[in-house]
């Protein structure tokens, strides 16, 4: 029964992730394409939840975490040098 | 097994080579060869005390170890014809050096070099004619042609000099490459380098099928060092050299290296008909040509080379015919042309040497060398003239001089070769003696032009740049020496039969001569009315006559083309010129300096070698007994993956080529927790996101690009090469996975899971295997990445121009 319910969910995200990759290269701008990065990073921390659920482990915490982490720096990243067009500033000083 | 005394000889020159610059810096006022002289004279000397040990037939032998365990060793086999070649060398370099003394301006001239140069090339003349061992013979071999472009080079700011030294060594050391890979033949054959030893082995040799490919290297060898016909060519130009050098090393010594290697290996090689009618059919070309060519010479150095030329073809094509010996018995008088080729061979270095010295004194003392510009120096020099009177005499063959004697043998032999039965002599064995007439009657005309152009005739001052007058007593001594031993072979040919000639035969006959009772060489002047004097009176007869025609037929070499430079040349030089144009072209087409080009190179030839390798071995093989079923969900991902992965190459924006790849980096990271790879996963997510933050920076610091809007220009042959080795690799890892089934082989992962916590205390074990079992991989990789990072703050903080820039804004 558990398995059947994952086996669907996951069928879902995967669905999800192909919905992300046609978001990001339709785009019509390039903040459309960074959004479906981020949700992608957010589909893959549920995407790994459930394989801890079917594989009965909890060694993938640190991915879900180090996930969460990431996808927004990269997020971040991206959308700075989109504002700005540099990602590190230098010292103005 | 100690050094010897004749190792010594060898050795000595060039040591003694070392402290002439000394001699040249410390005692500028005494001319330095009289210090060099010293030396040629001891080791002539010395090599005058086995005339008696070796006239008994007996050989001396020394043995020195150099690298035995290839066979290379420091042997010393001294013979009749080593001793012949080594008198020659060591005498005539003895009165080179005097002529020298006065030749070459002590003041004028950088004599430290010239004797330096001139004392390797004795030791490494000596060190060829005396070796016993195949290679010692190959690396004084090369030690000869090293210092003779040296030697043609010395007067290096000439572009001529330069033109000759290049050309003498291109020609040279490619025979001797030839002759090496002869040699090393010989080695495979015989397996060994010592000369007697592959003597012994003449059977072997001549049964293997290597023979004939030998022959011709070793052969290539002998004729580019001795000026055979087509590579002569170096020889004139060679002349640009001063002239003792032209005396020594061009016409008495290092042209007969040939000779000698001919005759030294003759053994081993003549008992075939290949090598008797290569040798002797290249000898009587090279006799004509040489002769024919020699008469349209205006340069008196050019003559004389030309005459070495044809002389030293005269010699070679008695070897040559010499070699039948080997078929008919000893007996049958086919030795004759070999006693007649070792006696030209003494005569010849005799009177060219003389020659040659006395165009050096014209040269010096009117200062020019063209026969057009000189005449009637007979009242000037009358000194000078009975010398070059003698000497041309002697190399026209008339008598009572001995070039008479051995153009008599010459000429007997070569009649006597019509009797030979087989070796499509019947047929052919005409040429023989008729070759040799016509090159003797050519060689009597430009020894005539040689004396009577310079020395009779008008004299003609206002084209002389000096006053002439007679040259120093010095200079006059080695030449009249020369031509005194001419004189005397002459009237007393005998005092060299035994002594020297006979021993020298039986080098080049070693088993022939040991069944023969006795062997006796005698030389006399009158054999009776025999074809060679009838051939002889008519050579005289018809040289005189065409030497007074010579006005009148002479444009027969404009309308054959031969009156600007011998054709032969045009090759040579056309080679030459082309080469580095042809090399340059070839270059070009694969280095195209495009990195794409390189790339493309190297997938080809990656695809080309595993396909045909894959597929030589029958490699190509997919199992699919033990995979596993995939899930749905699990085809959607890798379908995205793949997607993604192929939108990449299309996309206009950097951007979003940055945000795909980053897109396809997260999904990789999924997989990997997907197969269970945690570290690996996070790994892969923190280089991710790294990357994408890097590739931002650099993307900020490239303009703004055209590529921004363009797209990425299509081209198909890209498009089969990516796909070639997408579908290269994948095949190749189905393949191993199929192997590693087929074979059995295990994996040895069990082994780390076994004993990870029991061995290294550790339950994580990927980590357990990075820092324990394989920790070294580990430490070099982090060593990796110090590099990076030393390599990029060096590449950001040091500018072009070499200083830091740390402190600047």
């Amino acid at each position: 029964m558990l398995h059947s319910v994952a086996f669907i969910v996951m069928c879902i995200l995967a669905i999800a992730i192909a919905l992300c990759l046609f978001r990001m290269v339709k785009g019509p701008s390039m903040f459309d394409r960074i959004v479906a990065l981020d949700l992608l990073g957010i589909t893959l921390i549920g995407f790994v939840g459930m394989l801890m659920i079917v594989q009965q482990t909890l060694v993938y915490v640190e991915v879900i975490l180090v996930l969460g982490i990431l996808s927004f720096v990269g997020t971040v990243a991206l959308s700075k040098y989109m504002e700005g067009g540099v990602v590190i500033e230098r010292d103005r000083d | 097994m100690l050094l010897s005394l004749l190792h010594i000889a060898i050795i000595a020159p060039f040591l003694f080579a070392l402290v002439i610059p000394f001699f040249y810096k410390k005692i500028p006022s005494i001319h330095t060869g009289w210090f060099v002289l010293i030396l040629p004279t001891v080791i002539f000397i010395y090599l005058l005390t086995f005339i008696p040990t070796i006239s008994r037939g007996e050989t001396v032998t020394q043995l020195l170890p150099w690298v035995p365990s290839l066979g290379i060793n420091f042997d010393i086999h001294l013979d009749g014809l080593a001793l012949l070649f080594s008198l020659l060398i060591s005498g005539i370099g003895v009165l080179v050096i005097l002529y020298s003394i006065y030749y070459l301006d002590k003041n004028k001239e950088s004599l430290h070099n010239f004797y330096f140069y001139l004392m390797m090339f004795m030791g490494a003349m000596l060190g060829v004619v005396l070796s016993g061992n195949l290679m010692v013979l190959y690396v004084f071999w090369e030690l000869t042609s090293l210092s003779s472009a040296l030697l043609i080079g010395y007067w290096y700011d000439r572009e001529k000099s330069r033109y000759g030294s290049l050309k003498s060594m291109l020609v040279t050391v490619s025979g001797g490459f030839s002759m090496l890979a002869g040699f090393s033949l010989l080695y495979v054959i015989t397996g060994t380098f010592t000369i007697t030893e592959i003597i012994a082995q003449v059977d072997t040799v001549a049964a293997s099928g290597l023979f004939i490919p030998t022959m011709i290297l070793v052969l290539l060898g002998a004729f580019t060092k001795s000026a055979q016909f087509p590579f002569h060519i170096w020889l004139p130009d060679a002349m640009e050299a001063p002239t003792p050098v032209s005396a020594y090393l061009h016409s008495a010594t290092m042209v007969k290296a040939g000779i000698y290697l001919v005759a030294r290996l003759s053994p081993v090689f003549s008992g075939s008909s290949e090598w008797f009618w290569i040798v002797s059919g290249f000898g009587l070309f090279t006799l004509l040509w040489g002769s024919f060519n020699a008469v349209r010479q205006t340069d008196l150095k050019s003559i004389l080379a030309y005459s070495t030329i044809s002389q030293l073809g005269m010699i070679m094509s008695m070897l040559g015919l010499g070699s039948a010996a080997a078929f008919y018995g000893y007996e049958a008088g086919y030795t004759a042309a070999t006693v007649a080729a070792v006696f030209h061979l003494i005569n010849h270095s005799t009177f060219k040497g003389s020659l040659f010295m006395v165009a050096g004194i014209v040269d010096h003392e009117t200062g020019t060398r063209d026969i057009r510009k000189l005449g009637g120096l007979m009242t000037f020099m009358p000194i000078t003239f009975t010398i070059s009177i003698i000497g041309a005499f002697s190399m026209a063959g008339i008598y009572p001089f001995n070039g008479f004697l051995s153009k008599e043998m010459f000429l007997e032999s070569m009649v006597e070769a019509t009797h030979i039965t087989s070796l499509n002599m019947a047929s052919l064995g005409f040429i023989f003696p008729l070759v040799a007439w016509i090159a003797s009657v050519f060689t009597f005309i430009y020894s005539m032009i040689l004396v009577f152009k310079t020395f009779t005739g008008n004299y003609q001052p206002e084209k002389l740049d000096k006053k002439p007058h007679e040259a120093p007593i010095g200079m006059l001594i080695p030449p009249i020496i020369l031509v005194g031993l001419v004189v005397i072979f002459g009237f007393f040919p005998n005092i060299l039969a035994h002594s020297i000639i006979e021993p020298a035969v039986q080098s080049i006959y070693p088993y022939g001569l040991t069944g023969v009772e006795h062997f006796d060489v005698h030389i006399s002047p009158w054999h009776g009315f025999t074809p060679a004097l009838f051939m002889t009176v008519s050579i005289v007869a018809v040289g005189v006559l065409m030497y007074l025609t010579l006005t009148k037929w002479q444009k027969i070499y404009t309308f054959l083309r031969l009156h600007q430079k011998d054709p032969v040349n045009y090759i040579y030089d056309g080679i030459v010129k082309r080469v580095v144009p042809v090399a340059k072209r070839v270059t070009k087409v694969p280095e195209t300096g495009l990195l794409r080009d390189y790339l493309a190179y190297m997938y080809i030839f990656l695809i080309v070698a595993v396909v045909f390798t894959l597929y030589h071995f029958g490699g190509f093989a997919i199992e699919t007994a033990n995979v596993a079923e995939i899930p749905i969900y699990v085809w959607v991902i890798v379908a995205v993956i793949a997607a993604a992965a192929l939108l990449i190459p299309f996309l206009k924006n950097r951007v979003t080529a940055i945000i795909a790849t980053s897109f396809v980096g997260f999904l990789v990271a999924l997989l990997f927790v997907m197969f269970r790879a945690p570290d690996l996963a996070l790994t892969q997510l923190l280089v991710e996101t790294v990357t994408t933050a890097l590739f931002l920076l650099c993307f900020y610091h490239l303009p703004e690009l055209r590529n921004e809007k363009s797209k990425p220009t299509f081209k198909w042959t890209n498009v089969i090469i990516s796909i070639g080795v997408g579908v290269l690799v994948t095949t190749m890892a189905l393949s191993s996975l199929a192997l590693k089934s087929k074979k059995g082989f295990e994996s040895i992962a069990n082994y780390f899971l076994e004993n990870a916590h029991d061995f290294a205390g550790g339950d994580n074990v990927v980590n357990v295997i990075l820092v324990d079992f394989r920790g070294m991989d580990t430490m070099f990789e982090i060593l990796v990445l110090g590099i990076a990072a030393l390599g990029i703050v060096a590449l950001i903080k040091l500018k072009l121009n070499g200083k830091e820039d740390i402190n600047e804004k």
